[in-house]
């Protein structure tokens, strides 16, 4: 038998055996993307739901000016509250997310048919606000236009002459597109899961080899040392596999039964997302694992692999952020660089948008060229001498 | 047999440059126990992981049964059986499974595996342990393992390194018996040591390493005879120049 495959077996048999390392495997690592989607999910469907139903609360400084405005807001569902004593301090303290202003001034301007002034003290950095401030804003703009509508006709001219240009709505974005933004985040927690399958067995094989000693007499028996690396390169890539695939499948079952539709948003979780993403995956697990065990190779204890490998972790959400931040339009070449290429896959397929089988191909490819460097890279380091002695 | 022919190795650079091992050369023959004595930092160690090629020697040359290790250094470790410094077992593995990782990685049938790895277990006294996994085991219990796994492919040259450290008298004694029964198999053993009783018990021919250098290469009794002394201790002590390093 092949020497790597006995070296395989070998730490697939004996990590099989640490319950942490299942566990990892097994339950956290493929657990974590859904979960963390299901709680990100749930509190927005919650909010947005709250927001649009219940009665805006609205503290109101000077209502016995306006009583026709502020009857007109009630109608709307609007709960007019009394006004606090300092309106701005109100709304930078958060009591109140806006508080409108009427001024004795505003009976004088309103009989005479100027414009009346009112004024709306909100907080633009506070998302929270963003959408009591926006219905305010347009509940009283509808009033004024309602009014003037009135004033027009009694002066026996049409409202329409206001209007000299006419917007239509025509929003191209899908219920897919607008769950996107949010969905950029998903990628990550797929690597992330890779990340934490094979993090165990990539210490363990090298920095833990080292510490426990046995890395020199394994290196005395007349196996090339590139074999017995592969052996343990396969092992990692194996439980990085299986943790990210476990996890795509949960996803994709835990995904049906999540109530995005009420936000106007759907999943596209059908079987060609579940293999074209474990496709797409497949040679990134390879590519984190090699990673993973030159890393660890570096490092003297099973310690500071850890310490070094939690670091690298945080590698992979560069291009997450990168995405979310930055909108930026899908390009051919994105496919062809790793961790890039996956997470643009995984967003697109899941939006439901179409990704070509040559994007497919070039996306495996790629990463698999990659993960060949970092393994030719790490069988060097694996052919110093120091690697082998453990003091 | 294991020739080695004025081996150098340094480690470091500049300023911090250790040399390790400064012309080391020495023959350990088939039939023949030979035993390498210094003090602790003598460069034993070092030396005996040129042999099974763990490091590649600065210059020099290093001959088993014939074969250079620089040349073809996977041919010279299949004739090997090592049992290095460190002999750290798979904790969550059985003794057994250690063996058969082993015996595997050199290659062995499935067949002569199983006969292999029975007859060293009755050799080595260690069939009540075989199927436990050796986490906890004790120092004397993981050495037999260490010993059974390295010896398990029966190689014709056996390189030990301190076989004996950290074992109970029991177990020294068992350990002795089990270097002579290879001696009477016509092995080339070739044994570190830095206790003097021990290689006084053993050796046939006992290479003296002091400082990276061979002070002396010869019989026990030829030893006793070039120094003067009839204390086998006393010689090493000559030899070496200084007792430092002999008690630890």
């Amino acid at each position: 038998m092949n020497s790597a495959i006995t070296v395989f077996f070998k730490e697939v048999r004996e990590n099989i055996r640490d319950r942490r390392t299942v566990i990892n495997t097994l339950f956290v690592g493929p657990l974590m993307a859904p979960l963390i989607f299901v709680l990100l999910i749930n509190t927005l469907v919650t909010r947005e739901l709250s927001k649009a139903e219940k009665p805006l609360p609205l503290p109101v400084v000077g209502a016995q000016y306006a009583p026709n405005l502020i009857a007109a807001l009630k109608q709307n569902n609007v709960d007019i509250k009394p006004a606090p004593e300092d309106p701005d301090a109100a709304v930078r303290n958060q009591d109140a997310d806006v508080v409108l202003r009427i001024g004795p001034d505003f009976v004088k301007a309103w009989d005479k048919g100027e414009p009346a002034q009112v004024e709306m003290i909100y907080d633009a950095s506070q998302q929270d606000a963003r959408g009591p401030t926006e219905r305010l804003k347009k509940l009283i703009e509808g009033y004024g236009q309602r009014t003037g509508a009135l004033r027009l006709l009694a002066r026996g001219l049409s409202p329409s002459i206001l209007k000299p240009v006419v917007i239509a709505d025509r929003d191209q974005s899908t219920p897919q597109s607008r769950a996107g933004l949010m969905f950029a985040m998903l990628p990550y927690f797929f690597i992330l899961g890779g990340f934490i399958g094979g993090m165990a067995l990539a210490i363990d094989t090298t920095a833990g080899e080292r510490e426990r000693q046995s890395l020199e007499p394994l290196l005395a028996n007349p196996v090339p040392r590139w074999k017995i690396l592969g052996g343990k390169l396969m092992a990692t890539t194996a439980f990085a596999i299986t943790t990210v695939a476990l996890s795509i499948i949960a996803f994709a079952v835990v995904g049906q039964f999540l109530p995005t539709e009420k936000i106007g948003m759907s999943l596209t979780l059908g079987p060609r997302f579940i293999v074209a993403t474990v496709f797409v995956m497949l040679p990134l697990a390879a590519l984190l694992g090699a990673l993973q065990t030159l890393v660890a190779a570096f490092a003297k204890s099973y310690r500071e692999a850890q310490t070094y490998l939690s670091l690298l972790m945080l590698v992979p959400i560069i291009p997450t952020l990168l995405l979310s931040i930055l909108p930026i339009k899908t390009q051919l070449w994105m496919y062809a660089v790793p961790l890039l290429g996956q997470q643009v896959t995984i967003m697109r397929l899941m939006r439901g948008d179409p990704v070509s089988d040559m994007a497919l191909l070039i996306c495996f490819v790629c990463t698999s060229i990659a993960a060949l460097v970092v393994c030719a890279v790490t069988a060097r380091i694996y052919y110093s001498e120091r690697l082998a002695i453990s003091a | 047999m294991i020739e080695v022919r004025n081996l150098h190795k340094a480690f470091g650079k500049g300023a911090k440059r250790m040399v390790a091992v400064d012309g080391v050369s020495f023959v350990a023959r088939d039939g023949e126990i030979t035993g390498l004595l210094g003090p602790n930092g003598a460069g034993k160690t070092t030396t005996l992981r040129c042999l099974y090629t763990l490091m590649s020697p600065d210059s020099g040359q290093v001959l088993v049964d014939g074969i250079d290790a620089a040349v073809d250094p996977v041919a010279v470790r299949r004739r090997l059986g090592v049992l290095p410094d460190a002999r750290g077992l798979y904790k969550r593995l059985t003794a057994r499974e250690n063996i058969d990782y082993f015996a595997r990685l050199h290659g062995i049938q499935t067949q002569t595996m199983h006969a292999r790895r029975e007859s060293l277990a009755d050799a080595l006294e260690m069939r009540d342990i075989l199927d436990r996994r050796t986490e906890g085991f004790s120092q004397g219990q993981r050495v037999k393992t260490a010993i059974a796994r390295a010896l398990v492919h029966d190689p014709k040259n056996v390189i030990l390194d301190e076989p004996t450290n950290g074992l109970d008298v029991m177990s020294t004694r068992a350990m002795r018996t089990f270097l002579k029964s290879m001696k009477t198999e016509r092995r080339c053993v070739l044994f570190s040591s830095h206790i003097m009783q021990e290689v006084a018990a053993l050796c046939d021919r006992i290479v003296v390493i002091a400082r990276g250098r061979v002070v002396a290469d010869e019989s026990p009794d030829a030893l006793r005879a070039q120094t003067g002394e009839t204390n086998l201790e006393d010689a090493f002590v000559k030899l070496i120049g200084t007792d430092e390093g002999l008690a630890a």
